[in-house]
């Protein structure tokens, strides 16, 4: 349970720095409660079921490796906010930032917490969303967003490369339970999917991990507030891929693919990354160059393979986000105190800043792995792994040579942070004199640079054990047997470290110097610029398709569809498989024949007046009431009063948009389009025409019986076509209304702050009636009201059991009030009916969504189950109380709001303004 | 009958289809209109034609009309009139803005 309690608290709203910093601290603390018990071997887990159709749980899992990254992501957090918290200006929005803040926290917990792939997967697309929104936290700069944008572009894509390894990985081990997974490393290894699955979840841990040649999103994503990049840059969103690596070390590590890939991978970033730092001038893009090189060599290691590479790999994990973090901050404070970030620039800051010097000195000297720092162990435990490598050929040979190779860098950009910053020189055209950062944007620093001395130091009292755990978690095994000391004697390690300081510090006095750094001229990013033509040629080819697709406007669009729908449809036409059926028909009734007839003439009829826009409506009109008819002569009562009020409203709906728009339309020149629509309407009405005969002279075999025969013991009701609707369909029949709904929205807003003109004649010059109200309608109305509303309210209360129910009483009951409207005008209605219909229909999806809930949580039944009983009322007769009644009066509610808004907000929109009122 | 219902249904739809296709956006709503009733009509003719089967459940009826493609009409025919109205609306909000009441800016090139 505790895990998920911690990540409920991290999102709370109205964050303060101190309630990020409480929800961290208390998170920490609930961590550190289950240490004995992690250090222990224990795997604590919580789980519960979230789809478990997917495969999806809300699984938690707390073993070694989890425990060391959570540790580092709160430890480091608890500090970034409290640093956060003074080197953000005033004016920044703080809430917002700690909220973004404390996001990310808790979707990087989720990831190194989840014991589900597909959650963690989740987690992970999190964590890319949130950098995404801290990187661009000064969003009013260009560089900002767009090292936003390309974080999120190329996490986000690895992300997908992600999901579908993990897809496969769930598909090849049976499971997406991490446990299970952890479990089949062999089976997957052997399997045929081995490849494409290493392939896809290195896609996601390398760009997200910032290992060439994705590593040109991290420089970019610098234009985050240094906070930012001391947490997510450092400790956190890079260290995610890492993770992923050592997560599913038992499962993908050990065959050669992994181990070329990684070791390639991470020699190639290292080197390249360290390369890179040396002639960076900004001090971030050196850090963030430096990280680069420092997670390809944790990649190196992983990759391998063996247990003590693990083991050094951690370790390294341990190490790097302790004093980048620090560093990182430490640039902070020289960027606050200076104004500025170019190293060409800040020069001699040791006068100023002798104490801020000493720590960052400290921290650098454990980037570059001088002893008694913790770097140097870690870099020790590499070089030795480097010389015992016992795979690869000619690695063999290569590895060491890489390894002090980029050992020399590393120590040459560690050298110059220092050198070039608080040495060399005076500052130059600074914009204030800097002086020492406050106490509190310090301590934060002299946290991190304490922990890289005491584990420089003390290795075996203060990491062992946690590296212990961690590493037998990681390798699921046993932890293989290592111990860290600072002084091993005299061995190649040790000569390697010695060489790699001495080349160094050789290199970068040569380069400062000899070449003189500050004048080299950057060279360009070539992956960067890469990713951005293929951004810019992407966009292009979409804006061109969407122009060609689009550019005929509505017309060609349906053409398209109907064109397309046709061939569709005509493809079982030309294989043989449009026969007419063999079933007898039924021989044509008059009465039949009539109505048919009469709705054929008015279509064809409305084709042929459609110019004169009045007429039409009308034809059309007759065509919706024979329709209706045809549902009253073939038995269905409740379809014939659904069509009957639902034709009134679209007709009223009709001439109100008669009233905005022209009422004739001028004759269509183009004779080519009239033939070609002319064959387009014969072909596609033909094409339906034959269908539904060949369908109903075929046998017919329907589910309907099951509902039949349930109506009146499951539903506790005889009208099975209601029953159907608010019963055992009921979750379609909420989606259906919540459509309803947001049409009605959708109205509202579109005609939100329009004014449409309003006229006062009709095309030909014909005044109309200024009064607003008819008099006689409006006295009739007034009559008619209370009865129409007490016929709606006896179809509703009956329709249960008989024809009508909620769609029908709210059809009615609209079209009574729109009939008031209409008869006594709508400032008269207002005036009288205060109703806010967005309101009504927002209740009327709440009551049915309430009553659906109620079965879920109050009975423990299915969504939108029903309890049923009667009640017997007089005059109305047997009424049903089924809970599914609430159900209904929620439809009701949400079709009387819907028709209402649509209607009222048309009626107003034409309305002078000084008549309207302000929206309720 | 069969015959006579699917006679109805496919004129509905080749006038729909017609209508749908013109230059005005009044007439689209039209086409809308009756193709909606098409459909409708189409979906209900699914559960096959009954005449005078009793729409309730009663003591010894033995046969009934198809209740579900009855359901799934109601719903659509509320629901088509809510797409109605939402394109009514459309249709005058871009008439509004454009001073125009064509279905597509490139019909003024096709009819020159």
């Amino acid at each position: 349970m505790l895990p998920l309690l911690w990540l409920s608290r991290r999102g709370p709203r109205d964050l303060a720095p101190w309630l990020a910093a409480a929800a961290d601290a208390a998170g920490l603390v609930l961590l550190l409660q289950f240490a004995p018990r992690v250090f222990a071997g224990e795997v604590i887990a919580w789980r519960m079921d979230w789809v478990a159709s997917l495969g999806l749980a809300l699984s938690f899992r707390l073993d070694g490796l989890a425990f060391l990254f959570a540790l580092l992501i709160l430890l480091i957090g608890l500090l970034v906010i409290l640093y956060a918290r003074y080197y953000l200006s005033e004016e920044s929005r703080l809430d917002r930032f700690f909220f973004l803040l404390m996001l990310f926290t808790g979707a990087m917990l989720g990831i190194v917490l989840s014991g589900n792939l597909l959650l963690m997967f989740v987690f992970w697309e999190l964590t890319s969303i949130s950098s995404f929104l801290l990187i661009g936290y000064k969003s009013g700069k260009t560089e900002a967003r767009e090292g936003a944008r390309v974080a999120l572009a190329v996490t986000g894509g690895g992300g997908l490369a992600l999901l579908a390894g993990v897809l496969l990985l769930g598909h090849v081990a049976g499971s997406f339970e991490l446990d299970a997974v952890l479990a089949s490393g062999e089976a997957v290894k052997q399997s045929a999917l081995y490849l494409p699955i290493l392939a896809l979840v290195l896609a996601g841990a390398f760009t997200k991990s910032a290992q060439f040649p994705f590593h040109f999103w991290l420089p970019g994503a610098m234009a985050a507030p240094t906070p930012v990049s001391a947490y997510l840059h450092s400790a956190t969103m890079v260290k995610a891929g890492v993770f992923l690596l050592a997560r599913l070390y038992p499962v993908l590590a050990g065959p050669d693919a992994w181990f070329f890939t990684l070791t390639a991978v991470g020699v190639v970033t290292l080197t390249f990354g360290a390369y890179q730092a040396i002639f960076r001038h900004d001090l971030k893009s050196l850090l963030a160059y430096s990280t680069v090189s420092h997670l390809g060599l944790i990649t190196l290691l992983l990759g391998i393979g063996t247990p003590l590479g693990a083991v050094a790999a951690l370790f390294h994990v341990i190490n790097h986000a302790t004093f980048k973090a620090s560093l990182f901050m430490a640039a902070g404070i020289i960027d606050h105190e200076t104004g500025t970030r170019d190293m060409r620039r800040i020069n001699g800051l040791w006068r100023y800043m002798p104490y801020t010097g000493l720590l960052a000195a400290v921290a650098a000297a454990a980037m570059a792995g001088v002893p008694l720092v913790n770097g140097f162990l870690s870099k020790e435990l590499f070089f030795g792994e480097a010389l015992m490598l016992e795979r690869g050929g000619g690695l063999q040979w290569i590895l060491p040579l890489i390894a002090v190779l980029g050992g020399v860098f590393s120590v040459a950009y560690s050298l110059r942070f220092i050198h070039d910053v608080f040495f060399l020189d005076r500052p130059l055209d600074v914009e204030r004199t800097p002086h020492e950062p406050p106490v509190w944007m310090r301590i934060p620093v002299e946290v991190l640079v304490a922990a890289c001395l005491l584990v420089g130091v003390l290795p075996s009292f203060t990491v062992q054990p946690l590296l212990e755990a961690s590493a037998a978690a990681t390798v699921g095994g046993p932890a293989p047997e290592f111990s860290l000391r600072l002084w091993h004697g005299v061995n190649v390690p040790l000569v390697m470290s010695a060489i790699a300081l001495g080349g160094g510090v050789l290199l970068y006095f040569l380069l400062q110097y000899g070449l003189d750094l500050h004048t080299h001229v950057q060279s360009r990013n070539t992956a960067k610029r890469l990713f951005d033509r293929t951004i810019v040629a992407l966009s292009t080819a979409a804006a061109r398709l969407t122009q060609r697709a689009y550019a005929g406007g509505l017309t060609s669009g349906v053409l398209a569809l109907i064109l397309a729908a046709s061939f569709a449809g005509l493809f079982p036409f030309l294989r043989g498989k449009g026969a007419i059926g063999s079933l007898a028909t039924a021989p044509v009734e008059p009465m039949a024949l009539v109505v048919f007839a009469l709705m054929c003439v008015s279509a064809l009829g409305s084709v042929f007046v459609h110019r004169q826009r009045l007429i039409a409506v009308i034809v059309v009109s007759v065509v919706g009431l024979t329709v209706a008819l045809a549902f009253v002569y073939f038995s269905a009562p409740d379809l014939a009063l659904t069509q009957i009020s639902v034709e009134v409203v679209t007709i009223l709906l009709l001439l109100l948009a008669l009233y905005y728009l022209p009422q004739e339309a001028p004759p269509e020149r183009a004779v080519n389009r009239a033939l070609r629509d002319f064959f387009l309407g014969c072909l596609a009405g033909g094409g339906v025409g034959w269908l539904t005969w060949a369908m109903l002279t075929r046998p017919h075999d329907s589910i309907s019986g099951y509902f039949i025969a349930n109506s009146v013991p499951q539903g506790g009701g005889t009208n099975v076509v209601n029953v159907i609707l608010v019963d055992f369909r009921g979750f379609d029949t909420y989606g259906e209304i919540t459509v309803i709904g947001i049409a009605a929205l959708g109205i509202a807003a579109m005609l939100g702050g329009v004014k449409l003109p309003w006229r006062q004649a009709d095309e030909a010059g014909r005044s109309w009636a200024p009064e607003a109200a008819h008099l006689p309608l409006a006295l009739l109305v007034r009559l008619l009201l209370p009865l129409a509303l007490l016929v709606s309210a006896f179809l509703f209360l009956r329709g249960h059991n008989d024809p009508g129910g909620g769609f029908i009483a709210g059809l009615v009951t609209a079209v009574a009030l729109i009939l008031l409207y209409l008869g006594a005008g709508l400032e008269w209605t207002r005036q009288r009916l205060a109703v806010n219909y967005r309101a009504v229909a927002a209740a009327g999806l709440l009551i049915a969504g309430a009553t659906g809930l109620i079965a879920m949580l109050g009975f423990d039944l299915p969504f939108l189950t029903s309890a049923h009983g009667y009640v017997h009322w007089p005059v109305v007769g047997k009424v049903p109380l089924a809970s599914a009644m609430g159900f209904d009066l929620g439809v009701y509610l949400t079709v009387v709001g819907a028709v209402m808004l649509a209607l009222t907000r048309l009626g107003e929109a034409g309305l002078p303004f000084s008549a309207k009122r302000p929206e309720a | 009958m069969e015959l006579l219902v699917a006679i109805g249904i496919g004129t509905l739809t080749a006038a729909g289809v017609y209508l749908l296709l013109r230059e005005r956006t009044f007439s689209v709503l039209l086409g809308l209109t009756l193709l909606s009733y098409a459909v409708n009509l189409f979906v209900f003719a699914t559960g096959r034609l009954q005449v005078g089967a009793a729409p309730r459940i009663q003591p010894g009826v033995e046969t009934y009309a198809d209740p579900l493609a009855q359901a799934l009409v109601l719903t659509a025919i509320v629901i088509s009139f809510a797409m109605t109205a939402f394109t009514v609306v459309l249709a005058i909000a871009a008439r509004h803005r454009l001073d125009d009441d064509r279905a597509s800016p490139s019909a003024e090139q096709d009819d020159a």
